[in-house]
């Protein structure tokens, strides 16, 4: 997994949300047993602290559970994978539409821009950066 | 307890205070970026904290205790400039450290060294600057210390190198003990560090964790930290 981190927010909630799209799109699959907390912060280049602490958020939100000795685990619950995965796309609209809005479009201005890149040849991999 | 605390801690060199009155506490555990500019005091706490210098006025504790020989076998510290024999093999180096610090896991630093490629046989003086701080970063990381002080670990390596010197002290995190980095390269350690240190003209001028910082002021330390000392 690729951890990229930007200036503006905690770094704990930036942990958070990658581990999230990594639980949505399948690179921690469900039921799989995480690497440990020592192991995932030296991936991302992190302070362990700061991965436990997302580690324990996810936990409460219950997507991800420990078992006492063996480790954390993604759950294997779809239905709240996919209630996250929701979540995520949920973000990204708003963050769109708030973009949009300032650009100066209305609502079906934006829905017609959609409506055209959609249709267009190979716009169905998503390409665009975050 | 904190692993270590100033109380009123002032040093002065001739008419030049290098410390003004400093009180701060490292808990165990915690990885603290003290940062600086350049002659603010940094180097001068790390001295005094590991026994090299001492006080003028006021008090610093390591583990409760005051430097000396008690404390010199808890505090691990890496020099700002590279300080080890040149003349020995690498080798030669782990039984030195071995030889003298009870605490030092020899098969984590061979470790360390296998995984860079670092024979035993390789004398020091033939290696470049580069490896030899990684060397010296390796064996100071491969002690069980309580206080791990490291004076500019990663000033003067190439951006691959310095990855590797923030992995190391990842990798060989320990919640009993707490790690100290002076540094003004802040952007690349940021996100190792819990807490932060600002430092200016010897006076602390703001103690904080590194997610408070972002949190309260929507930006990195990095961008306070230029903010905060514009000159």
């Amino acid at each position: 997994m690729k951890w990229q981190f930007s200036n503006d927010a905690p770094i704990y909630a930036q942990l958070i949300a990658q581990i999230k799209v990594g639980i949505v799109s399948g690179a921690f699959p469900p039921g799989e047993r995480l690497p440990s907390v020592r192991d995932l912060a030296t991936e991302a280049g992190v302070n362990p602290n700061t991965m436990q602490r997302a580690l324990a958020e996810l936990e409460r939100d219950g997507l991800v559970y420990s078992q006492r000795t063996a480790g954390r685990f993604v759950t294997e619950d779809k239905a709240m994978i996919d209630a996250a995965k929701l979540g995520l796309a949920e973000n990204h609209i708003k963050t769109f539409l708030l973009a949009m809005t300032r650009l100066g479009y209305r609502r079906e201005e934006i829905l017609d821009l959609l409506r055209q890149e959609t249709s267009k040849e190979g716009s169905t991999d998503g390409s665009s950066g975050m | 307890m904190a692993v270590l605390e100033c109380k009123g801690l002032s040093k002065r060199y001739g008419h030049t205070q290098a410390l003004d009155r400093v009180d701060l506490a490292v808990e165990p555990g915690r990885i603290v970026g003290l940062l600086g500019p350049n002659g603010s005091g940094k180097t001068t706490l790390i001295k005094l904290a590991n026994g090299l210098l001492t006080p003028s006025e006021g008090e610093l504790l390591v583990c409760g205790m005051k430097p000396g020989k008690e404390t010199h076998a808890l505090v691990s510290y890496l020099p700002e400039r590279t300080s080890i024999p040149l003349w020995m093999t690498a080798g030669q180096l782990l039984d030195f450290y071995e030889d003298f610090y009870k605490d030092f896991r020899r098969d984590a630093a061979e470790e360390m060294l296998a995984h860079l490629n670092i024979s035993p046989k390789q004398r020091i003086k033939q290696m470049s600057k580069g490896t030899r701080e990684k060397v010296q970063l390796i064996v100071v990381m491969s002690r069980a210390a309580k206080l791990y002080l490291l004076d500019e670990p990663i000033g003067g390596v190439d951006p691959a190198t310095r990855d590797y010197i923030l992995s190391t002290i990842i990798g060989n995190y320990d919640p009993e003990a707490a790690v100290v980095i002076s540094t003004h390269l802040i952007s690349d350690v940021e996100k190792v560090l819990d807490d932060v240190i600002f430092i200016n003209q010897g006076r602390v001028m703001l103690q904080s964790s590194v997610d408070q910082i972002r949190e309260e002021k929507g930006m990195s330390v990095d961008e306070l930290f230029r903010e905060v000392f514009k000159c």
